[in-house]
């Protein structure tokens, strides 16, 4: 009775035909990454070394290393964190544990999944006219960190609220049954429960933001400065464009210069989002709920 | 914001309860105004993004700009001397003819990634596969403008014995590469979100697993893959570096995926820093940025309402 039938075994075989077919797709994704990072790894990996991190650009950017475009990320970075994490998390406490299902709560994420979807070219044009020209920043780190953070809002609030939702509602109901206000509940009991997703939201955050080239192009990355920054009204060099700067703008650059420069880039991306993975799935296995 | 507060929610104070308007009562209103404040800055953002571009953009909508030039000339020559004209026909050509490659090349591969990722694989695999796009995602695009620059600008040279490397064809690559995890990552969570019923009840009529695929959970998650698709297009057809350095940045409208084009975006990074501030040629980048604009809005509102009507429905 339980033999296969014909129509059994021919279902099976189409089965693991279709599996086979979405498999090789999947991989078909996968690997022309995986060969163009080999690439890198190959013509970049002989270039990199300590000199190359921390020493400046020579000879018209066409030798040397990168240490003012490092720095300058460093700096991007940093500022731009200041702003978005703060406005984010606060966004995303809001909408957890705040906003009703209303008009208002629909809006915000109209416009949160509107700020990600935007151009970051337009968010460019948005820094320039705004940051520095309306208020007179001048092409600064500031005015870039400030268009950056804009820029890269949503992933802070989308992750900060997704750790916040998966504390138990229950949580806060037994706070509040002890006569606890809604912010010692958030507090003390809400955030020490989600501190740790927030944390790899931020982690996130931190390899969006120094991997972004068009924002600050207008507002305050520049192609070559023989100055480090000593403060936030100053222009600086980033990674990110001068990756760009060196493979379109200078001529005569040794071709492994530009690899160089991609794999650290890369590198640095990579390993922060290896990092809140890690981080992630090591969460998961402790939580206790 | 009272009308937000529900059964569940400490009850407000009212003028009876003084013994709660102590510090904590204080703390607490306070810091309900900054998270409030924090909540709407979204808004406020996006509001503000295009408020400035068009304010810096008005000056040409005004008193230079010809709706039928702007959309209907390919000649894009703000620099020219003796008639600066501003036609973006080629450059939206341009635009469109490397999304739609992008999204030739990437949904049909990022359907196919997320239905396996979805559907056949399970345990480590699957986690494995899901953590290679997460990362895949986060490759910044000036990284994917320098593979188009050095890696697939010889290969398509040598490949097909063409001229020029740096075309259609190459960013079309690029830029499906780059849309083809966000794409398969939404598209993997709309899949999962097909609740497992409709799948144990279909295996239990006799259906075999791509059966079950193919007819309950492919129409069931319908609109979570369409948005998924929009999204993409949105995201390609806003991408800046890569397609500035891939496209190889001529202004003409493509008769084939070997020709070099312009992409909106392009224009505006590439000539924003040689314009002089308040210039009809500034204003008219920041022209261009108000229609990029209006059409992302449009798409990523239409992918939104879209997936929100699978959530509802």
């Amino acid at each position: 009775m339980f033999d296969a039938t014909a129509l059994n075994r021919r279902n099976h075989r189409v089965q693991g035909l279709f599996r086979l077919l979405f498999g090789t797709m999947t991989m078909l994704l996968i690997i022309p990454v995986l060969i163009i990072l080999g690439t890198l790894i190959v013509e970049g990996g002989p270039a990199l070394s300590i000199d190359f991190l921390f020493s400046a650009p020579t000879n018209g950017m066409t030798a040397g290393g990168i240490f003012p475009a490092l720095l300058g990320t460093v700096w991007l970075v940093a500022v731009a964190l200041l702003v978005s994490v703060p406005l984010g998390v606060a966004a995303a406490i809001y909408l957890s544990e705040y906003a009703g299902n209303n008009w208002l709560t629909r809006l915000i994420n109209l416009a949160i999944i509107n700020l990600a979807g935007v151009p970051s070219i337009v968010h460019a044009l948005f820094g320039v006219g705004a940051f520095v020209l309306f208020f007179g920043m001048g092409t600064s780190i500031l005015a870039a960190s400030l268009t950056l953070a804009i820029m890269t809002l949503p992933v802070v609030i989308v992750a900060t609220l997704q750790s916040l939702q998966a504390v138990p509602h229950a949580f806060r109901e037994a706070c509040w049954n002890m006569g606890a206000t809604r912010w010692q509940t958030i507090r003390r009991v809400v955030l020490p429960n989600a501190i740790s997703g927030i944390l790899t939201g931020i982690i996130l955050e931190v390899s969006r933001t120094a991997g972004e080239t068009a924002p600050i192009m207008f507002t305050g990355a520049v192609f070559f400065s023989p100055f480090l920054p000593q403060g936030i009204l100053d222009q600086t060099m980033a990674l990110s464009l001068h990756l760009f700067v060196i493979s379109t703008q200078v001529p005569n650059v040794p071709e492994h210069l530009p690899f160089a420069v991609a794999l650290v880039l890369i590198a640095m991306v990579l390993l922060m989002n290896s990092l809140s993975i890690a981080f992630r799935v090591y969460l998961r296995g402790k939580k206790k709920w | 914001m009272n009308t937000t507060l529900d059964t569940a929610q400490p009850a407000k104070a009212g003028r009876e309860d003084m013994d709660r308007l102590d510090g904590a009562w204080y703390l607490d209103k306070l810091v309900q105004t900054l998270v409030f404040v924090g909540g709407i800055s979204a808004i406020v953002f996006i509001i503000g993004i295009f408020a400035f571009i068009t304010k810096e953009g008005l000056g040409f909508i005004i008193h230079d700009l010809n709706l039928k030039e702007f959309f209907l000339s390919p000649r894009w020559a703000p620099t020219s001397s003796y008639h600066p004209t501003y036609g973006i026909l080629a450059l939206i050509a341009g635009t469109a003819s490397v999304t739609g490659l992008a999204m030739v090349v990437a949904v049909p591969f990022s359907l196919g990634a997320a239905i396996f990722i979805a559907e056949f694989a399970s345990g480590k695999l699957r986690e494995g596969l899901k953590i290679v796009v997460e990362l895949l995602a986060a490759i910044p695009s000036v990284v994917w403008g320098f593979i188009g620059l050095t890696i697939m600008n010889p290969l398509i040279i040598k490949l097909f014995d063409v001229p020029v490397g740096l075309n259609v064809l190459n960013a079309g690559i690029i830029l499906g590469l780059m849309a083809a995890p966000i794409m398969t990552s939404i598209s993997e969570d709309a899949l999962k979100a097909v609740p497992d019923r409709y799948r144990e009840a279909a295996e239990a009529l006799g259906a075999t697993r791509w059966q079950v695929i193919y007819k309950t959970v492919l129409p069931a998650a319908k609109n979570g893959l369409l948005g998924a698709v929009l999204l993409g297009v949105g995201r390609a057809f806003g991408e800046t570096m890569a397609v500035l350095m891939a496209t190889g940045h001529a202004i003409n409208i493509p008769t084939s995926v070997f020709d070099s084009v312009r992409a909106l975006t392009a224009t505006i990074a590439a000539e924003l820093g040689e314009t002089a501030e308040g210039s009809e040629h500034f204003q008219a980048l920041f022209t261009i940025g108000i229609f990029l604009f209006l059409i992302t809005f449009i798409i990523n509102l239409t992918a939104d309402l879209i997936v929100r009507g699978v959530r509802k429905g």
